[in-house]
C-alpha cells in the first residue's frame, strides 16, 4: 500500500509535467468573439501606437482591439514564433519586412489577399513587393517606409568647405577631403553592427538577394552590385578615408554629437535618432538624397520599415484585416502615426498628410524636408526578402567585424554571407535554384 | 512503538509527502526541460520547396543529426578553446585574490574590517549584464578616461577592445565581478575555525604568515575546493559579460563562447534543435569537468580520509 502511494506520488508529478508540456495545444488564445463583439489582440513596439488604437476602438464598437507592447523588431519574431507553436498568437503583429518570410515559412501568418482587394494601389510597387515576397500571396499590410537617405552637418560642411556628394565616388573624394582637413574627422563610419543598413546600401546599387523562381529560392547575396558596395566601402576603410566603429554605441553617439562624424548615411527616420543620441547639435544637420552610383540617377535602397501581419491562428482574420488596412492607409489614422508615433508612412496618401507638412523639430531650417523625402521614397528599389534573413543579417555582422578586424577584403565577407545562407537554406529543406 | 506500528502505513507515506514538493518542483522545472532539451536535440525541421504557405514546413526526427554538426563545428571548437583560455587566466587570478583577501581581513587587528568587506564583496552584487556595460564604457577609446589621461601625457593609447585584448579585458570584467563572492566564502570558513589552533601555535613561536600559510590554508582546502567548482561551471557558461560587451565592439563574433553560439542559433536563427544538442554537449562537458575535478582533489587532498 505504501509503495503504491509513492507511485502514485511519482505518477503525479510526471502527469502534471506532461499536462503541462501538451496541455497549449488545446488553448484557444486569448481572442474571440463575446456577444457579437469581436475581440482583436495586436503585439506591436511603436510608441505611442495605443494612439490610434483608441481612436479605432471609438469609431469601431463591435470590433476592439487590445495592445500588447512588445519590445522590438527583432524580439517579436521570436516570441511569435513560440506563440504560434504554444497555440496563442495575437491576430495582429507588427513586422519588420525583412522578418515576413521567416514567419511565413513558419506559418505564423495568415495570406490576405483575399480580404485586401483594392488596397495594393495605395502604396508604390517597391513597397507592396515587400509583403507579397514576390508571389500572389500577401501578409501584410505595410506601415512605414524607410527610404535611405544622407544626413550631414551644415556648419562643418561649411567649414571645410565641402560640397554635399551627389554620387560615390564624390563621396569617396570628400572623405578624403575631411581627412586632411581635420585628421581627427571622419566623414561616417562603416558599420558591421548593422546588415539592415547595409543591405539598403546594397538595393540601392540594385541588388536582389532573394527572389522566387517558381518553387525555388534565388539567392544572389553576392552579386555584383553588392560586391560593387562592399569593395567600395572597403576601399574607404582600408585606406582609412573612414572610420570602421559600429553605430549605435556610446563612442558613436559621442562622435555624432562633438562633431567627428560629419554625415551619416541613414534613413528617413534619421532625425529621431539624431534627436535622441546628439542633441546638442539641434539645426546643425540637413538632409540630401543618398550619393548615386551614376550620376544623375535619383535611387535608394531602404532601411527598416514595418508591416502589420495577420496570424494564420486568428479567428478573426477579415476582422483583424480590416484594422489593420485602415489604421495603415487611412487619413486620420496616419496622422496619428506620423504625429504620434514617428512612423513615416508607406501609404502614398498618407506621405503627403497635413502632418508632414512640417520638417522634423531637429531640421528647423529644412522646410522642404518631407516634400524632398517623398521625391526620394519614390526611387526606393523593390525588395524581396528571404526565409532566413536572420541567419544572412547575423553572418554579415561576424564575416564583416572580421573583415574589419584582420583587415582583409570585404568582398570576402559578402561570399560567406551567401555561403553560410544558402548551407542554412539547405540544411533545412528549401528549395535553391542554382 | 506500539503507536508507530500501528500506524504504519502512515508512518511510511510520510516521507513521500514530505518529498512531494522538492520532487514536483525539481521534476517540474529541472527534469522536464532537460527532458525536453535532450527530445528537441534529436528533431530538426524539413521544409518543402519554398517553404511558404500552409503544412510547406514540419519537424521530423533526426537521429544524432545536430550532434555530428555541433562536433564538427570549428566555430564551436574555436569558442571552447577561447573559453579555456579565459578559464586558465580567470580562475588562478579570481580565486588567488579572493583567498589573499580573505587571509587578509582574518589577521587578528584589521581596521575598516566590515567596510573593506563589503567593498570587496559590493561587485558581486552588479549585475553581470551592468557591470559589462559600465566596463565596456571604460574601455570605449573615446570614452575612457584611461585614454584621455593617456592622450594628454602624449603617450600611446591602447585600444583595449581590439582583437588581441578583448579576451583581458572580458577577464578582468570577471575577476572584478567574481573575487568578492568567492571571497566571503573563503572568509566565512576562516571564520569558523576554532580560535584555539591558532593561540597555540602563537605560543609554539608561529608568525602570522605562517600560520596563514600552514594552519589557515590547509584548513581552508575544502572551501578552496567548492569555490573553484563553482567558478569551474560559472566559466564554462560564460555568457553576459562578453555578449554585452559585443555591441560595442567587432573583435566579439556572435559565436564567441559556445553558449553565446546556443543563444545565437535558438534566438537569432531559429534552430532550436542545434541549439539543443550544443547545450547537452555543453552540459555534459561541464558534468565531466566538475566531476573529474571533484575526484582528482578528492584523491590527492582527502586521500588520508578514505
Amino acid at each position: 500500500m505504501t509503495r503504491s502511494l509513492g507511485a502514485k506520488i511519482v505518477a503525479m508529478v510526471l502527469g502534471a509535467g506532461l499536462v503541462a508540456a501538451c496541455g497549449s495545444d488545446s488553448d484557444d488564445g486569448d481572442s474571440g468573439t463575446t456577444g457579437g463583439k469581436v475581440e482583436l489582440s495586436f503585439w506591436a513596439w511603436a510608441p505611442n501606437i495605443e494612439k490610434v488604437l483608441d481612436k479605432w476602438n471609438a469609431a469601431n464598437p463591435d470590433i476592439h482591439v487590445t495592445l500588447s507592447r512588445q519590445a522590438g523588431g527583432g524580439d517579436i519574431v521570436t516570441k511569435l514564433l513560440t506563440a504560434h507553436k504554444a497555440g496563442n498568437p495575437p491576430d495582429l503583429a507588427q513586422v519588420e519586412y525583412q522578418s515576413l518570410p521567416t514567419l511565413v515559412s513558419n506559418d505564423v501568418l495568415a495570406d490576405i489577399a483575399k480580404e485586401t482587394g483594392d488596397t495594393k494601389g495605395k502604396f508604390a510597387d517597391g513597397v507592396w513587393q515587400q509583403v507579397t515576397l514576390g508571389t500572389d500571396a500577401v501578409y501584410g499590410i505595410p506601415q512605414d517606409a524607410g527610404p535611405m537617405m544622407l544626413y550631414y552637418r551644415t556648419d562643418l560642411f561649411q567649414q571645410h568647405g565641402l560640397t554635399v556628394p551627389k554620387t560615390w565616388e564624390e563621396f569617396a573624394q570628400t572623405a578624403r577631403t575631411v581627412r586632411t582637413k581635420a585628421p581627427k574627422q571622419y566623414l561616417t563610419t562603416f558599420s558591421a553592427k548593422d546588415p539592415g543598413w547595409f543591405s539598403g546600401l546594397a538595393q540601392q546599387a540594385g541588388a536582389a538577394w532573394w527572389g522566387v523562381d517558381g518553387d525555388a529560392w534565388k539567392v544572389n547575396i553576392n552579386d555584383a552590385a553588392t560586391k560593387k558596395v562592399a569593395d567600395y566601402w572597403g576601399g574607404l576603410v582600408s585606406e582609412g578615408a573612414i572610420d570602421d566603429q559600429p553605430m549605435y554605441t556610446p563612442e558613436w553617439n559621442k562622435a555624432l554629437n562633438d562633431g567627428t562624424l560629419l554625415a551619416w548615411p541613414s534613413a528617413i527616420w534619421g532625425p529621431g535618432v539624431l534627436e535622441g543620441n546628439a542633441p546638442d547639435t539641434k539645426g546643425k544637420w540637413a538632409m540630401a538624397p543618398l550619393p548615386q552610383w551614376t550620376a544623375g540617377e535619383s535611387k535608394t535602397g531602404n532601411w527598416g520599415g514595418s508591416s502589420t501581419g495577420v496570424t494564420a491562428k486568428s479567428k478573426n482574420q477579415s476582422a483583424a484585416v480590416k484594422f489593420a488596412t485602415w489604421m495603415n492607409t487611412d487619413a486620420a489614422a496616419t496622422e496619428v502615426l506620423i504625429r504620434e508615433c514617428s512612423i513615416y508612412p508607406a501609404a502614398r496618401d498618407a506621405q503627403a498628410s497635413p502632418a508632414l507638412s512640417q520638417p522634423p523639430a531637429f531640421f528647423p531650417a529644412q522646410a522642404d524636408f518631407y516634400a524632398q523625402a517623398k521625391q526620394i521614397a519614390e526611387g526606393a528599389a523593390g525588395v524581396t526578402w528571404g526565409p532566413n534573413v536572420n541567419v544572412t543579417y547575423q553572418v554579415y555582422q561576424d564575416a564583416f567585424g572580421k573583415a574589419i578586424t584582420q583587415k582583409s577584403p570585404f568582398g570576402a565577407a559578402v561570399d560567406q554571407m551567401q555561403s553560410a545562407t544558402v548551407a542554412d537554406m539547405q540544411k533545412n529543406g528549401f528549395k535553391v535554384a542554382s | 512503538m506500539t503507536v508507530a506500528t500501528n500506524r504504519r502505513g502512515r508512518r511510511t507515506a510520510a516521507p513521500y509527502v514530505f518529498l512531494a514538493p522538492a520532487v514536483l518542483l525539481f521534476s517540474l522545472f529541472i527534469l522536464l526541460p532537460v527532458g525536453y532539451t535532450a527530445y528537441l536535440s534529436l528533431r530538426k525541421v524539413q521544409v518543402k520547396g519554398l517553404g511558404l504557405g500552409r503544412g510547406a514546413r514540419s519537424e521530423v526526427f533526426a537521429g544524432l543529426d545536430n550532434y555530428q554538426r555541433a562536433i564538427t563545428d570549428s566555430e564551436l571548437w574555436s569558442g571552447g578553446l577561447r573559453v579555456l583560455l579565459y578559464g586558465l587566466l580567470l580562475l588562478p587570478i579570481m580565486l588567488g585574490l579572493a583567498l589573499l583577501f580573505a587571509l587578509l581581513l582574518d589577521r587578528p587587528r584589521v581596521g575598516l574590517r566590515r567596510f573593506s568587506r563589503i567593498s570587496i564583496f559590493l561587485p558581486y552584487a552588479v549585475p553581470a549584464v551592468i557591470a559589462s556595460m559600465l566596463w565596456g564604457f571604460l574601455y570605449l577609446p573615446a570614452m575612457s578616461p584611461l585614454n584621455y589621461v593617456l592622450d594628454r601625457l602624449g603617450l600611446p593609447e591602447p585600444n583595449l577592445l581590439s582583437p588581441g585584448s578583448v579576451l583581458f579585458s572580458i577577464v578582468n570584467i570577471a575577476v572584478w565581478g567574481g573575487v568578492g563572492f568567492n571571497m566571503i566564502i573563503l572568509y566565512t570558513s576562516l571564520r569558523a575555525i576554532s580560535p584555539e589552533i591558532y593561540e597555540s601555535a602563537r605560543i609554539d613561536g608561529c608568525s602570522e604568515l605562517q600560520i596563514a600559510l600552514r594552519i589557515k590554508i590547509p584548513l581552508l582546502i575544502p572551501a578552496i575546493v567548492m569555490t573553484t567548482v563553482f567558478s569551474l561551471i560559472v566559466t564554462v557558461q560564460v555568457f553576459s559579460e562578453p555578449l554585452t560587451v559585443r555591441s560595442l565592439t567587432t573583435s566579439i563574433t556572435s559565436t564567441w563562447t559556445p553558449l553565446m553560439k546556443v543563444y545565437r542559433d535558438a534566438f537569432a536563427a531559429n534552430d532550436l534543435y542545434s541549439a539543443a544538442a550544443t547545450s547537452i554537449l555543453l552540459a555534459a562537458i561541464t558534468l565531466v569537468l566538475s566531476f573529474g575535478f571533484l575526484r582528482f582533489v578528492q584523491r590527492r587532498a582527502f586521500g588520508e580520509d578514505r
